[in-house]
């Protein structure tokens, strides 16, 4: 039998750690979907999501009670709707957004993905209709989640997508006004986009996907902290060390109930995403697992450092505890999500361009970060530009889900609500990058030898 | 289904007994029970079957819960699945 103490160890990570299972995700192909006709290809769309995401909340609950594990989010992506609707005579993809939203209602799912388009290296004309339903599609649906992949290191950058996604983040803002720009938070923008991430708002399933599978993302920032406390002053040693025994145990959760999910939905197992997502809960942070490991606030100087590591110990103790890791598994530094990521930039320590120098080492990119309404579109797309460039060159995923505020400044507290927190408006730089913008064609893919 | 039963509280008169007998009359077999008292704080772990009993696994684990609370004690059911996942190779 399990001895005391690890039992008891397991039950005080789930009830004061936060340790919980993040999202279960449904990949589903929409590819059988298309059809001539945008009102059937609508409706078939949302008879497949029915189908097979019908039982995905219930089981979803029925392993929450059994493993007595918390199962945050149960989700589905689909087929990037660029490839879905290509078939389709229409001109206005908002319909088909509608239909994503019905349906992920329809099962009690809390957000769907997959209003995406990939564009790293040109656009078809459905990749134009998509971009440009963006805003209307997030305004109107309340759990579409949208993306699109602008760059990748074989492709180089977009820089007419660039260009594009900063006046569509800008109009997707205006539409939501009402809520602060909350549109901007069900959208991101990728460079090396992956096809197989279970965590929303970029989620989407690849078109090298099978036709359904179940992907598994875990968590647990309050547990990789409180592990922290037992080694404080210690070398990094015994720092990463301890990180990565922490992520095995929690990434072998994880993978039983991927394994438990997909024998009971009869959906084969895909990956699971070895990734530390933040909550805004106290005690559930990445920002507070930096400064445990000897910062004064998260933003300073060593931070960059802090998070290589924290990063990488993740992926060190996760990678044998699951037979198929994948996704953007790593950790996630979304500015709103985290209580100590919140605080350090409302104390003026977490800047935009020290959260740019971090994303070179963490799983992902610049993640809910609220800037000035009157950020202008073409900043937007130099932020863009910059983060892809930092994916690109050294060939990992880096996304930005920036979010123009209307009518706030900088000090201004966005509210977001639930698990997408609030932000603190932060400044971005006054001088222009217009000209940099217009240019537009493409960025060339970078070198992959001589590496310096 | 084997399953691991934690209870937690506060140390008073009969409660393994009250949470065995709760256990038996839903035909749950305890196969193994460890028990201490750290200062006032009483601490039980037992392993049981429940392929006798007749309740969803679900239901058991929440009859249960509640069980605890009129006790003013916190029971967890839990798949052994979960523990052995974690803690063993």
């Amino acid at each position: 039998m399990i001895n005391t103490s690890e039992i008891l160890q397991t039950i005080q990570m789930i009830d004061q750690q936060h340790l919980d299972i993040r999202t279960i995700t449904m990949g589903i192909s929409l590819l059988d979907c298309a059809s001539v006709d945008a009102k059937i290809a609508c409706n078939n769309i949302y008879d497949k999501i029915c189908r097979k995401a019908e039982r995905l909340v219930a089981v979803g609950q029925e392993i929450e009670r059994e493993f007595g594990i918390p199962i945050v989010n149960k989700r589905v992506s689909v087929t990037p709707i660029s490839l879905v609707a290509a078939a389709s005579d229409t001109n206005d993809y908002v319909p088909f957004a509608e239909s994503m939203d019905r349906a992920a209602k329809a099962c009690g799912i809390n957000f769907i993905g997959g209003f995406s388009a990939l564009v790293q290296k040109g656009f078809t004309e459905s990749d134009r209709k998509l971009i440009r339903s963006i805003p209307q599609a997030l305004a109107t649906t309340d759990f579409v989640c949208s993306s699109v992949n602008i760059g990748s290191t074989k492709a180089g950058i977009n820089m007419d997508a660039v260009a594009e996604m900063g006046r569509v983040i800008k109009e997707t803002s205006l539409l939501t006004a009402d809520r602060a720009g909350f549109g901007c938070a069900k959208l991101v923008v990728f460079c090396n986009a992956v096809e197989d991430n279970p965590f929303m708002a970029g989620a989407f399933h690849g078109v090298g996907e099978g036709d359904c599978v179940i992907n598994v993302g875990i968590s647990g920032p309050g547990v990789v902290y409180h592990a922290l406390q037992e080694v404080k002053g210690q070398p990094f040693d015994l720092v990463a060390e301890t990180i990565k025994k922490t992520a095995f145990r929690i990434t072998r959760m994880g993978q039983l109930v991927a394994r438990e999910a997909s024998a009971r939905l009869g959906v084969p197992f895909g990956i699971v995403d070895l990734s530390l997502a933040p909550t805004p809960a106290v005690g559930d942070s990445v920002a507070r697992i930096l400064e445990e490991m000897g910062l004064e606030v998260c933003g300073t100087h060593g931070t960059t450092a802090a998070l290589a590591l924290l990063n990488d110990a993740v992926k060190k103790g996760g990678v044998m505890a699951s037979s198929h890791v994948g996704g953007l598994s790593g950790a996630f530094i979304p500015v709103s999500e985290d209580e100590g990521m919140i605080a350090a930039a409302s104390s003026g320590a977490l800047t935009l361009d020290k959260l740019e120098a971090m994303t070179c080492v963490c799983s992902v990119g610049l993640d809910m970060i609220a800037v000035p309404g009157d950020t202008t579109a073409e900043t937007i797309s130099a932020v863009i530009a910059d983060e892809a460039a930092i994916g690109m060159v050294n060939f990992k995923t880096t996304a930005v889900r920036i979010i123009p505020a209307p009518g706030k400044v900088v000090g201004d507290l966005v509210e977001f609500g639930g698990l997408l927190g609030s932000a603190p408006v932060i400044p971005v730089h006054p001088f222009s990058s217009a000209d940099f913008i217009h240019r537009g064609g493409r960025i060339p893919a970078p070198m992959q030898s001589l590496k310096n | 289904m084997r399953a691991i039963v934690t209870v937690i509280g506060e140390d008073h008169v009969g409660i393994i007994a009250s949470v065995c007998s709760a256990l038996s009359q839903q035909e749950v077999n305890v196969l193994d029970i460890t028990q201490t008292v750290l200062g006032n704080y009483f601490t039980m772990i037992m392993l049981v079957d429940t392929e006798a009993c007749k309740l969803p696994f679900s239901d058991l684990a929440s009859l249960l819960e509640n069980f605890g609370k009129e006790r003013a004690l916190s029971i967890h059911m839990q798949r052994e699945d979960i523990f052995q996942a974690m803690h063993r190779i």
